[in-house]
């Protein structure tokens, strides 16, 4: 991108006033590439929160289409989208806040056949999915090709946030080499969700996509913040990279992507 | 020594729906053992069948994994927080 066009530099005139983003950051966010896991409870604020940022290219990868339990949290869809594509009316919103931003739709599920077709067009992946066979995929996948992931989860009324960056910090699985057993872990469908946690943690997400394209703050890598809606409490412990780590250690074992089986109870389809 | 305990949202109901609960020992394996005693049924949601904390189950004191300190026998001192984190996957769907 040369230049702005007038209506551009009154769009994101808050941003370019601010010297840590200026013209130069703007344009950096406007010729950046992001992929969201999922348009869902995390993938909604983030996506519409990076949309208005001047994001330039989202993508958008979401197989289900819209219910109305979803609209209690999942603040891309509206009452006339029930029915539709999550993704397509993810896209639709996103034009309304953004025409800059252009979309790529993914109507697939993830899997070890595509992940890597789909993961090589971006350079941050936003990490919002609903389940743990999905998490250790893209944990193994983004640590494979170097591609950093932002991290969000939610239950009930807590919520963690962290960014996997490949080399300089942990892994999702310097966290928890494993998945849990079935049924050791209730999903938020057996156990229900606030719906208001999605907003505050995929929000959250969408500040640490920000800092690291623009290269500013201290971005969430090597420590995981947790919040507790009920408490009003947020608090961070320090992650470490484990150098006997199965994928990001010193001797990795795993060198294939592994497509866990739905497990925990909580697979969807 | 007595200190503070976080319990996340999955074991509450056996602490009876408390987030935070007090408990007492000098290292991680004494503090759980008294959690055991205090709430029965916490230490099989903490151990697996060989007696090993559960993998998606991290233990902090303060900001430290104690995986990263000395394991259960990470000493406690009075004033300490201790957190107990499980893997949570929620996010995107129904």
């Amino acid at each position: 991108m040369s230049s702005f066009t007038e209506e551009q530099i009154y769009r994101y005139s808050r941003h370019i006033i601010l010297p840590e983003v200026g013209g130069k950051g703007q344009k950096k966010l406007l010729s950046s590439r992001v992929l969201l896991l999922g348009a869902g409870g995390l993938g909604s604020p983030a996506a519409m929160y990076l949309a208005a940022a001047g994001i330039g290219n989202l993508g958008i990868i979401d197989f289900d289409v819209v219910d109305m339990s979803n609209l209690q949290r999942q603040i891309l869809h509206g009452v006339e989208d029930i029915g539709k594509p999550k993704a397509e009316s993810a896209r639709d919103t996103i034009k309304s806040l953004n025409p800059d931003v252009k979309v790529e739709l993914y109507k697939e599920r993830l899997s070890s056949e595509n992940i890597n077709r789909i993961f090589e067009n971006y350079e941050i992946i936003v990490d919002g999915c609903d389940n743990f066979p999905t998490r250790y995929l893209v944990n193994d996948a983004c640590i494979m090709m170097g591609k950093t992931n932002v991290h969000g989860s939610i239950f009930r009324f807590d919520g963690q946030v962290t960014v996997f960056k490949p080399k300089e910090g942990p892994c999702y699985r310097c966290l928890y080499p494993e998945p849990p057993p079935p049924g050791m872990v209730p999903s938020c469908q057996e156990a229900g969700v606030l719906g208001v946690l999605p907003g505050i943690i995929g929000t959250l997400q969408a500040v640490e996509v920000i800092k690291l394209i623009l290269g500013i703050g201290k971005p969430l890598i090597g420590k995981l913040l947790l919040y507790n809606a009920l408490d009003a409490d947020f608090r961070q412990v320090k992650l470490r990279r484990d150098v006997n780590c199965p994928v990001c250690g010193d001797n990795p074992t795993i060198k294939e992507l592994i497509d866990y089986e739905e497990f925990c109870g909580i697979a969807r389809h | 020594m007595a200190v503070k305990v976080r319990i996340p949202s999955p074991l509450q109901k056996l602490t009876k729906n408390q987030s935070e609960v007090t408990a007492n020992g000098k290292n991680i394996k004494e503090l759980f053992s008294d959690l055991e005693k205090q709430y029965p049924g916490i230490r099989d949601r903490l151990y697996d069948e060989n007696g090993n904390l559960r993998r998606f189950i991290n233990v902090y004191i303060n900001e430290e994994d104690i995986r990263f300190l000395k394991n259960e026998e990470s000493e406690i001192k009075d004033g300490d927080n201790v957190s107990i984190i499980p893997a949570i996957a929620g996010g995107m769907g129904n």
